[in-house]
């Protein structure tokens, strides 16, 4: 009879495990995302072995070559050249590390601030929180792409300016969703354990609640990768974001944005990639939140 | 005859596949009758209930070899038709009176919205008639209330309204899903008579869902007792209180005549797994549970005649043993 | 209902006070301003007088005292550029953006709500999944990418719509959709999971019970009990989309506030980069407020607090 059990129990958790392997692979969106990071994040990393050409490397003579589904276009330039005649594809590819390095910087600096406001908001409660939660609209009322503009215009924008400034920016989902998840933690049965049990506030915070944040925190730090991705574009994009000549898809279709007359493909091109990326990083957010969360959807 | 149901099956899909909630039940109501329905929770007699009024939930798949109220076939009704019975003829009790009601909306609203739904009236008759129902309803005042929010009111009070809604078109039939249980015993009793009052004066047909034998004992006509989605006896409530014939029923009642009879086990609590072991029941349903359970309990059994209108199924009860313990 | 009004415009007027300050003080903080106003071929010398002249040498809480005293007499300053009062420009600029916002939101509640509410009503159904798939696009959608592909198409390749400027109400289609697109998303996903989770209620399920027709359950139980966060996200949004018209403005050539911002912080004309921050923050707070307060009216348990 106890074998029996013990096999049935057994069987049931290679099923749930199984299944839950199902779930990721059946979940469309999470696949998709998935498959078009990895494109992208291959192209960041071998940028230097894949680009055929230097992406700084200015050939006048072959500006404006069209892209080679065109006419005119060649597999010399797959992607076309720009008004400086840098080969479009090279700089795409190197495009792809700056948009990541920023996605990735601006998500973990945010991510920290944001986990530390909310965890204490969430586990001290009261007045701490009402303080913290006052920071935290205060934060939502300031205009972000407004503030960004002007702390880099100030500062002097690079590539670590603008990371640093979205970082401080960029924190608020972070906080509202760690604080309501710490604040059901909060009254779990673990962390009432540990209390009586006589553990400090920082081994409870440290040993109980942040393991148990780590699910929400890979969800928030995905959409909040794509959501500084779009900003440091839009920045790019007004010139007040990483400067020239770095190839920043978004300062790329700014410098095409003079071309749209005769090269649109210019503006398309780089749209395409950021576009496609920004909604990679989306679907493996949501993906993720769907996948781990017990409900499933909503 | 208001009400007849013949052979309802309600499947309900669940990720491990389908799980049969309601298998073959049948029953019927007549003018005026009253027709509880008792079980554990889970048996199925909630979701029965709503079947009657086409409000399954998506997952929920139901069919019947018959399903009549007053001669109509409730299973060819379009959803327009069926829409004009329900809150009209055929109305509904719901058990949670906190969360029943819209919370946006006054209660005078909703009642009135309630009648206009189904007559051709004027948003003053509407009024009037929700102020003479809630007066029926034993609310005072009731003029004021109607300018009340549901969170304005107690639990008692509301489910007043929701009684008072059910009523607003005089039902021939009301269908009570255990309409008390999430009050104070105090109020219970009160709302309870009210409702069997009323049942009076307006002439209506009810099916009340309970697990309350007592109540039962005092108000049903017919009874039938479900257990694990299925009917396990089925009497005029006299018979059943008299002669219990299965032995769910007898466990339920605690009136156990025979001292040497063996009690019942706890229910096994397995959540999770509740669904597997429904759909894969072959024999008796109440077989792990059973005091009497044997080898033969493991067939498919089906509802067995005992006297007329009076059924069970149980393989004992042909044999007469139960019965001749329950005279002993 | 009074006292909750009462202590919620306080509490706004808190927070715009404490916004302004960090506002004002992250611009100081952030660089010199004398220096970047001076320009690069300055001397320190240039900049000396700068400081003195426009008191960038007092401390920032002081400095900061002293503009709000300004603001609170209604004077915003002088634009260091334009050489007039900033609240004069700030007011002939807001009108554009403020209109063109409003188009916006408009467009997104026309498009979201009722899409939102037949994907509630039916998930997994074909209108559901179109509905996603506008919304996950449009949340990847930069949108000052997507102005320029309004642009290619309908300026360049089909000359339909003027590219830039705000001459006739053509010129305001483009604009319009690029900020009604950036908002949709988040109101759709928002109305349809209210729907979802209006419809599962008691409530509705005795709404159903009692024959009421599907038209009032759905658009007046269902969906007025999830167009309560809805206003809050709206009010919200319209905030976002305000500040958001940095990019827009400065794509589609519109003299608003949003491209004002832009020239003005790239002409490091801080007064009137510090007026505008605080207006953008002020419009977030009034509209949120005003949001807060509308919820307060249509639900009846927060009415009685």
């Amino acid at each position: 009879m106890t074998e029996v059990v013990a096999t049935s129990v057994g069987s049931s958790q290679v099923t749930a495990n199984r299944s839950s392997l199902l779930r990721w692979l059946s979940h469309g969106g999470l696949m998709l995302g998935l498959l078009i990071l990895f494109i992208v994040v291959t192209m960041a990393i071998f940028a230097s072995l894949l680009a055929p050409y230097d992406p700084y490397l200015q050939s006048l003579p072959t500006r404006f070559t069209p892209p080679v589904w065109f006419p005119g276009g060649g597999w010399e330039h797959p992607l076309g050249t720009d008004h400086l005649g840098r080969d479009y594809l090279s700089r795409i590819m190197y495009g792809a590390q700056i948009s990541l390095a920023i996605g990735i910087g601006t998500a973990v600096v945010s991510g920290i601030i944001g986990t530390a406001i909310g965890v204490c908001a969430g586990y001290f409660g009261g007045k701490v929180d009402s303080i913290l939660m006052f920071i935290i609209t205060a934060r939502l009322a300031m205009p972000v792409v407004l503030v960004a503009l002007a702390v880099v215009a100030l500062v002097g924008s690079s590539l670590t300016v603008v990371m640093l400034t979205l970082g401080f920016l960029l924190w608020d989902r972070f906080a509202l969703v760690i604080r309501a998840t710490t604040i059901q933690l909060r009254s779990s049965e673990f962390v009432t354990a540990a209390e009586l049990q006589g553990a400090s506030v920082l081994q409870i915070i440290g040993h109980e609640i942040l393991p148990n944040l780590l699910n929400n925190l890979v969800v928030v730090a995905t959409l909040e990768m794509a959501q500084a991705m779009i900003l440091e574009a839009a920045l790019s994009f007004l010139g007040l974001g990483v400067p020239a000549p770095l190839p920043s898809w978004g300062l790329m279709i700014s410098e095409g944005k003079d071309s749209i007359l005769f090269e649109p493909w210019l503006i398309t091109i780089p749209g395409v990639f950021l576009f496609a990326l920004v909604l990679g990083t989306n679907l493996l957010g949501d993906g993720l939140r769907d996948v781990m969360s017990p409900n499933g959807r909503n | 005859m208001l009400l007849n149901v013949e052979n309802l099956n309600i499947d309900i899909a669940t990720p491990n596949g389908s799980l049969a909630a309601v298998q073959d039940v049948s029953f019927r109501v007549s003018k005026g009758e009253t027709l509880c329905i008792v079980g554990e929770s889970g048996c199925g007699k909630s979701i029965t209930a709503l079947s009657l009024l086409g409000l399954l939930p998506k997952v929920a798949k139901r069919t019947a070899r018959q399903m009549t109220f007053d001669g109509l076939d409730m299973q060819s009704m379009s959803k327009a038709e069926l829409r004009a019975l329900r809150g009209d003829r055929l109305s509904m009790i719901f058990q949670e009176p906190m969360t029943a009601l819209n919370p946006l909306h006054t209660v005078g609203r909703q009642l009135s919205d309630v009648y206009r739904a189904h007559r051709k009236a004027s948003r003053r008759e509407a009024k009037e008639r929700a102020i003479y129902l809630l007066k029926q309803v034993g609310i005072s005042n009731a003029a004021q209330r109607l300018n009340q929010y549901p969170h304005e009111l107690s639990g008692g009070l509301r489910q007043r309204v929701v009684i008072a809604m059910a009523l607003m078109c005089e039902p021939e039939l009301i269908v009570a899903d255990e309409p008390t249980t999430a009050l104070d015993v105090t109020i219970q009793a009160e709302l309870l008579r009210l409702l069997i009052d009323l049942q009076k004066s307006f002439g209506m047909g009810m099916i009340l869902i309970t697990h309350d034998l007592g109540l039962v004992s005092r108000i049903a006509d017919r009874v039938i007792v479900m257990y694990a989605g299925q009917v396990v006896e089925a009497a005029p409530a006299a018979e059943l209180f008299t002669k219990p014939s299965h032995p769910y029923t007898r466990a339920l009642l605690g009136s156990v005549p025979d001292p040497s009879y063996p009690r019942m086990k706890p229910l096994p609590s397995i959540p999770g797994t509740v669904p597997s072991l429904v759909s894969r029941m072959e024999g008796c349903h109440f077989f792990d549970r059973c005091p009497l359970a044997c080898d033969a309990c493991r067939q498919p059994i089906q509802l067995a005649t005992i006297d007329k209108d009076h059924e069970a199924r149980c393989i004992r009860v042909g044999k007469g043993e139960i019965r001749r313990k329950v005279v002993a | 209902m009074l006292s909750y009004a009462v202590r919620r415009i306080a509490m706004a007027c808190l927070l715009t006070l404490f916004v302004s300050f960090i506002a004002y003080s992250l611009i100081f903080a952030a660089g010199d301003p004398a220096a970047a106003l001076a320009g690069n071929a300055s001397t320190a010398a240039d900049a000396d007088r700068l400081r003195q002249l426009y008191g960038f040498d007092r401390p920032i809480i002081v400095q900061y005292l002293h503009w709000l005293s300004g603001v609170l007499r209604g004077d915003l300053g002088t634009s260091l550029y334009f050489d007039q009062p900033v609240a004069t420009l700030l007011l002939e600029r807001f009108t554009t953006t403020a209109r063109l916002g409003f188009f916006g939101l408009v467009l997104a509640l026309v498009i979201a709500v009722p899409l939102g509410v037949v994907a509630g009503r039916w998930p997994n159904s074909m209108v559901d999944r179109l509905a996603l798939l506008l919304a996950v696009v449009g949340q990847a959608m930069p949108s000052f990418w997507f102005a320029l592909l309004l642009m290619i198409l309908f300026s360049v390749k089909l000359s339909i719509l003027p590219a830039s400027g705000t001459a006739s109400w053509q010129s305001f289609v483009m604009p319009t959709i690029v900020l009604g697109y950036f908002s949709m998303p988040a109101i759709m996903r928002l109305t349809r999971s209210g729907m979802i989770s209006a419809l599962e209620s008691d409530y509705i399920r005795t709404a159903r019970a009692m024959g009421l027709s599907e038209a009032r359950v759905l658009f007046d139980y269902a969906l007025r009990n999830a167009a309560l966060p809805i206003i809050s996200l709206s009010s919200a949004q319209f905030g976002f989309m305000l500040a958001g018209s940095v990019v827009v403005e400065s794509v589609f050539a519109i003299h608003g506030a949003g491209s004002l911002a832009w020239e003005s912080i790239s002409r490091a004309d801080l007064p009137t980069v510090q007026a505008l921050v605080l207006c953008f923050s002020l419009f977030y707070v009034f509209f949120t407020m005003v949001a807060d307060m509308l919820n307060a009216m249509l639900d009846p348990r927060m009415r009685s607090k």
